[in-house]
């Protein structure tokens, strides 16, 4: 999607011009874009008066923020203590190996995944767990990991 | 419809009581979180349709979770003059069978989980029987709730309503006996006298450090400064707890009506909660209920035409560990980047924007209405001498029984282990329970008769925090959990003071030796060292207790730490560097299933015949472990 003045509008008009919303403004610049455009960044600043500065240490401090853009399907991969010691880090690694993500995390080539870790999607019970865009995925093994990719990669 | 009069508040109780128990058979779909993961809206979306379809003479709605997160999705049916009943793992398919019985008018036998016969709301009149007469056939011998395992020791307060209420209805909560408490505070009681009873009942803060509710509200009542500020913690950052979550897709009322009466007791018109804007449904649900409250105008100007006003606002958090801690939540709430200040000045006289706030966890505030309801001294009866009331935990990890769990304070760790959580899985052994989060620590089996309270715990080395309690096995490294954690925190660290920044980070290396099979004896005394030094030198607490899972491993499994050490060996067979797979030749009838998983094509052989793995190419990822249905993948 790009950044339109329209789109930017509908979000800063729901804000006084006030340093106190910039947290909340940037989540929707962040659900609208899935990431913080940097000419969003600076209308945001602009609008909210405050440095543009404080408006990238905010978004680089909080992990909601992404700071480039995102895959088709973002799949977060829950590695919070309950899914950690029921295997999450291999069924993580499984991921990342399917994807071809030479980093930690990240987006592949084709721009069809983002993988990403979370710490602790709520689902504790059903550990271990992946979110892939809004469904949730429990009790995950290598392999359920790698069907699963197989039916997204359809999609 | 507005609510100003102790007659208005009986006129909503009468319309919730029709609603909640009507006249007509009503279908309640569990629908927090842990239900909608395990599918619970096609269930409700299908008894919907049919229910339409077939102009069927009752009612289907959501309710939130009762605890039970193992047997999601959970389908009650509530029929006039029966037990209410419960089914468990109610998929689509099933939900349809239910649904030719039920709309029969029969009730179904398979897929039952539990009868409820007296549903007690707590704050309301006491225990209501659901039934006359007496049961017969299938329904007499069903077992009952208190005859499971899970339930036996169970006492739900702060759950009080979470899987019998709609939570986006506020007759709902008003017919259990909601909104009460509120009017007796406003009506009856002085502020002091509020704050007095909470004192008395020993209410300790359930979302880290227990400390007293009432010392903290007295406090702020007494701190100079206008506005105050009442706010909630519903960050919930440790990684294997989700109460509160539950708690505010089950029952957000129950939390705002803790903070209006927190908020009268400290003199406050304005109240914030502070949420992880990871949890969309809690966000929503507290949305709608402050929306709706407000309508009813138990939130706003003039509450109960006792001139106490007060209303609350949402925030959003962004995803920070540290932004549970007070100061950074406050700092967040503000707009800035989520750093701790030190706290030489409390929050409760200087906080949000320098102004007396008073911060108080989920769980703390759904507390409160019962106290005011049902009197200090019975809250006081409840718990062990220093830990008074309940404590919800969510027990999860290795464990059969996985969900939310709330008993009174001082039940022991064995009885939460084997009896509510019916063990760990066979074939494996009950080795600790971490419990504390980030900043707990791990607690053995030789002390599983210790009772679980806020003393208690903190004498064993572990804390109760939000009530994470993970369950490990032996097939948990301790190392591996150590590492785990310092993992967690250091990305967690604001890195605004040097012995959370650089000292977790050396202690980090310290760790990855061993497992790696390259530390020396001298390491693990200078990571027992430093652990104290960061301990001791750390501005707020979440330096001051991220050592804390290295110190308690380091004090209960100490041989497990030199196992690597001395013999570069991970018992748990975790570590990946100190283990090799092979395949057990006697064990493997050459299925195939291993060879089809390697990504690395290590493991070759003919069909029928036993395989053979190249430890060469092996990355020890695990994935023939977990397809070899013979136990014939061995990993030392
Ligand atoms: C690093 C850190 C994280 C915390 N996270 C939470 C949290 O997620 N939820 C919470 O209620 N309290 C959390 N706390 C504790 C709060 O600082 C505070 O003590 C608590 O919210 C007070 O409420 P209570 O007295 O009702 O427990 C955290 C503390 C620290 C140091
Ligand atoms: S102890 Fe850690 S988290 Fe707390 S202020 Fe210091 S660096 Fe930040
Ligand atoms: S730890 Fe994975 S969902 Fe909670």
């Amino acid at each position: 999607m790009s950044v339109t003045f329209k789109s930017l509008e509908t979000i800063l008009d729901q804000y006084p011009p006030n340093p106190e919303h910039l947290i909340s403004a940037l989540q929707d610049v962040q659900a609208k874009f899935s990431y913080i455009p940097k000419e969003a960044m600076t209308a945001v600043c602009d609008h909210l008066g405050v440095p543009v500065s404080r408006g990238w240490a905010v978004a680089t401090f909080y992990k909601a923020f992404s700071l480039e853009p995102k895959g088709e399907h973002e799949i977060s991969v829950c590695l919070g203590t309950a899914c950690h010691v029921r295997g999450a880090r291999n069924v993580y690694e499984k991921f990342r190996r399917d994807l071809a993500i030479p980093g930690e995390e990240g987006t592949t080539k084709d721009l069809k995944f983002t993988l990403r870790q979370v710490r602790c999607l709520g689902c504790c019970s059903m550990a271990p767990v992946a979110q892939i865009d809004e469904e949730v995925h429990g009790g995950l093994s290598q392999r359920k990991a790698g069907t699963l990719l197989k039916q997204f990669r359809k999609r | 419809m507005q609510i100003k009069t102790l007659e208005d508040m009986q006129t909503a109780k009468k319309l919730g009581l029709a609603q909640l128990y009507p006249d007509k058979p009503k279908i309640l779909v569990g629908m927090a979180t842990c239900g909608l993961a395990a599918g619970a809206q096609k269930v409700f979306d299908l008894f919907q349709r049919k229910a339409q379809h077939e102009h069927w003479d009752g009612v289907v709605e959501k309710t939130g979770c009762i605890g039970f997160c193992y047997k999601e999705p959970l389908v009650d049916f509530i029929l006039p003059d029966k037990p209410r009943l419960t089914y468990e793992q109610v998929t689509p398919d099933v939900a349809e069978e239910l649904w030719s019985e039920i709309s029969a008018g029969k009730i179904p036998e398979k897929h039952f989980l539990a009868r409820l016969d007296i549903d007690d709301p707590i704050l309301d009149g006491g225990p209501r029987k659901l039934y006359k007469g007496k049961l017969k056939g299938f329904l007499a011998k069903a077992p009952r709730y208190e005859d499971l395992d899970f339930f036996k020791l169970q006492r739900h307060l702060a759950m009080r309503n979470c899987g019998f209420v709609d939570p986006d209805n506020i007759l709902h909560y008003i017919a259990r006996g909601g909104y009460f408490a509120l009017y007796k505070a406003l009506t009856e009681m002085a502020p002091e006298e509020v704050i007095e009873a909470v004192t008395v009942a020993g209410l300790r803060g359930r979302g880290g450090g227990g400390f007293p509710t009432g010392v903290k509200w007295a406090s702020c009542r007494k701190a100079q400064g206008w506005p105050k500020y009442v706010l909630c913690n519903a960050d919930e950052g440790d990684p294997g707890a989700y109460m509160d979550r539950s708690l505010i897709e089950g029952d957000p009322h129950a939390i705002l009506e803790g903070m209006l009466i927190g908020a009268y007791a400290i003199g406050s018109s304005e109240g914030y909660v502070y949420v992880r804007a990871e949890y969309p449904l809690a966000v929503k649900t507290l949305q709608r209920s402050i929306l709706a409250a407000r309508e009813a105008g138990l939130l706003g100007e003039n509450i109960f035409g006792t001139g106490f006003s007060f209303d609350i606002k949402l925030n959003l958090g962004g995803g920070a560990f540290v932004c549970g801690e007070s100061t950074a939540l406050m700092a967040s709430i503000e707009g800035k980047p989520g750093e701790p200040r030190a706290k030489y000045v409390h929050t409760v006289d200087k906080g949000l924007w320098n102004r007396p706030s008073n911060l108080n966890n989920v769980e703390t505030w759904a507390n409160v209405p019962l106290i005011i309801a049902k009197g200090a001294d019975w809250y006081r009866d409840i718990g062990t001498e220093g830990s008074k009331g309940t404590k919800i935990f969510s027990l999860v990890g290795q464990v059969k029984n996985v969900g939310l769990v709330e008993v009174p304070m001082g039940i022991s760790i064995k009885d939460m282990v084997n009896l509510i959580g019916g063990g760990v899985p066979e074939t494996k052994e009950f080795k600790a329970i971490q419990i504390g989060g980030p900043s707990g620590g791990c607690i053995p089996r030789e002390l599983w008769d210790l009772p679980i309270d806020f003393d208690s715990l903190w004498d064993a080395g572990a804390i109760m925090g939000s009530g994470g309690m993970i369950v490990m096995d032996d097939s948990t490294c301790m190392v591996d959990v150590a590492k785990f954690f310092l993992d967690f925190l250091i990305d967690e660290s604001c890195g605004k003071c040097i012995p959370c920044r650089l000292g977790l980070k050396r202690m980090r290396e310290i760790l990855e030796e061993f497992s790696t099979g390259k530390g020396t004896v001298a390491d693990l005394d200078e990571l027992q060292s430093l652990a104290e030094a960061v301990k001791d030198g750390s501005l707020c607490a979440l330096g001051g207790s991220a050592p804390n899972p290295v110190l308690s491993t380091l004090r209960y499994f100490r041989e497990e730490y030199e196992a690597h050490v001395l013999r570069r060996k991970c018992p748990a067979a975790v570590c990946k560097e100190l283990i090799t797979y092979s395949i057990n030749q006697e064990l493997c009838n050459g299925c195939t299933a291993c060879v089809q998983e390697c990504p690395q094509g290590a493991i070759t052989g003919e069909k029928k015949k036993p395989h053979q793995l190249n430890a060469a190419l092996c990355i020890k990822c695990g994935a023939c472990h977990e397809v070899c249905k013979f136990k014939a993948v061995e990993v030392f």
